[in-house]
């Protein structure tokens, strides 16, 4: 599992039908590949395809041509052209995300929130909420919100649910979409912390961070995104 | 943030869909619909009125016989059925233990004139249980998994509000444990504040006991909230099909970035 995932050759652009079938070209070429127990970077300027390449691995956007190829249950998957119930098994077992945004649900606990990647594998209940616990203790969410729906938290408290939720599982592959940009300096700390942790466990990290300290921190690698930009086609 | 497919997902799939067509005489209802459903997976079918996305699911459910095409379903004893080559009382029977469906009016899923209990207690009775001890308490148990109190068991369903009707309608049909769950717009026409209720409780049960559910509604939070894969429906066809963020997130067809684009943001 030294090189967990490879993304070789992937291009993504956008067809804005409602703009007259307008091609947006993202990223074309793409060719990188992790490894177990570092950490690589997303670099380059907003708008060069950072957070497009991220949500291509997990799924959420669609691959025009390519491969990223993941090593999921002792087999390789070729994700860009994964059934769907396949990219579901990715993110269960293997592949985790935390997002920018919190997507919440209605009635549901910031700890129930946090703890549901492991009971939806399977996991004991009890067993998980007590993980998700001594890790929102870690982010210093105030205890008197765990019980609450994370709907009306302030953006940072959200973003730790996020975080604790993100890196509660033991995923071998985990992608970072900013987590640390609306968090005070303290817990900025804990995230280096956290993912300093994950290497130290074999994890392989991609991860797009705005804030340099951060990055510098903990990045083993940087993946310059403007060397996949698409080039310029005569129309 | 996707409910979970049940590890038993690998068995295979418990029903397909193949070629479904229905016409209503010159007019189409849907046209070539093939998929399939393994167990565990929630799909949506998601589409404006008038898409078709209603016909195929009461294609798919037996309701109304389609005019070309097949739907099998994997039995508990792992043999497939084509569901139109079954006898009559085979399909209804199949309706009343390993189906469920759950319509967007309660009314047209309940029997509005006998208690809340009975609704429950119905479908154990129509698998052959007869005693009235083990009914009851079954009934109970499940009046207050969908948050129903139990002093309310002996009222009838027209004494209940939009939200506790369509709560009782989702307990009727769960209580037989299906494998296989059809709702057509089950939050169609509640409040905002009674849906969030509704749907959260749906996306408990469906992951705590792994049901296959395929879910008819034109609401895409519904649709993001419950389900794993979606089908986008016009004019009768399915035109954009995936996993329900991707679709969400990267729509490819210029109808379903019409539909995404239209969501109202709060």
């Amino acid at each position: 599992m030294a090189t967990p995932l490879v993304v070789s050759e992937v291009a993504k652009g956008f067809v804005m039908h409602l703009r007259g079938g307008l091609k947006l070209p993202v990223v074309e070429d793409v060719s990188f590949s992790l490894k177990a127990g570092k950490c690589a970077v997303l670099g380059g300027p907003s708008g060069a395809g950072k957070s497009s390449i991220l949500k291509m691995l997990y799924g959420n956007y669609g691959v025009d041509a390519g491969q990223i190829i993941v090593q999921h249950r002792g087999t390789l998957v070729d994700l860009a052209r994964a059934a769907p119930r396949v990219v579901l098994a990715v993110r269960r077992e293997t592949i985790g995300y935390v997002s920018q945004f919190l997507r919440t649900v209605p009635r549901v606990s910031a700890l129930d929130v946090v703890a549901e990647p492991l009971t939806a594998a399977g996991g004991d209940r009890d067993a998980a909420r007590d993980r998700a616990a001594a890790l929102l203790e870690r982010l210093n969410l105030p205890k008197t919100l765990w019980s609450l729906p994370p709907a009306t938290f302030s953006g940072g408290e959200q973003q730790r649910v996020n975080i604790a939720r993100g890196f509660i599982t033991d995923h071998p592959i985990l992608l970072l979409d900013e987590p640390t940009a609306s968090l005070d300096a303290v817990n900025r700390q804990v995230v280096i912390d956290l993912i300093a942790e994950k290497k130290q466990a074999g994890v392989a990290l991609l991860g797009i961070f705005h804030d340099q300290d951060v990055r510098e921190a903990v990045a083993d690698m940087v993946i310059d995104v403007t060397s996949f930009a698409p080039k310029r086609v005569a129309a | 943030m996707n409910a979970h497919v049940s590890s038993r997902a690998d068995d295979g799939p418990l029903l397909r869909v193949s070629s479904v067509s229905k016409s209503y005489g010159a007019r189409t209802g849907c046209e070539d619909v093939s998929f399939e459903l393994w167990p565990g997976e929630v799909l949506a079918v998601v589409g404006e009125s008038g898409s078709g996305k209603t016909t195929l699911l009461n294609c798919i459910s037996s309701r109304l016989l389609p005019t070309s095409g097949s739907v099998s379903y994997r039995m508990r004893d792992q043999t497939w059925r084509e569901l139109y080559r079954m006898s009559e009382a085979e399909r209804r029977f199949l309706m009343r233990t390993d189906w469920g469906f759950v319509h967007q009016n309660p009314a047209d899923g309940l029997r509005m004139t006998v208690s809340a209990g009975a609704n429950v207690g119905e479908r154990l009775m129509a698998i052959g249980d007869r005693h009235y001890g083990n009914i009851r308490s079954t009934a109970i148990d499940w009046l207050g998994r969908v948050e129903i109190d139990a002093d309310r068991i002996d009222d009838e369903p027209r004494a209940f509000s939009g939200g506790m009707r369509q709560r009782l309608q989702i307990a009727r049909n769960l209580v037989t444990s299906p494998r296989l769950v059809f709702m057509d717009e089950p939050t169609g026409g509640l409040d905002v504040s009674v849906q969030a209720r509704l749907l959260d409780l749906l996306r408990g049960l469906v992951a705590d006991l792994g049901l296959a559910a395929i879910v008819v509604t034109h609401d895409l939070a519904v649709a993001r909230l419950l389900s794993h894969r979606m089908m986008v429906m016009k004019d009768g066809r399915v035109i954009e099909t995936g996993l329900t963020d991707r679709v969400l997130d990267d729509p490819r067809e210029a109808y379903t970035q019409l539909l995404v684009s239209s969501i109202l943001q709060v």
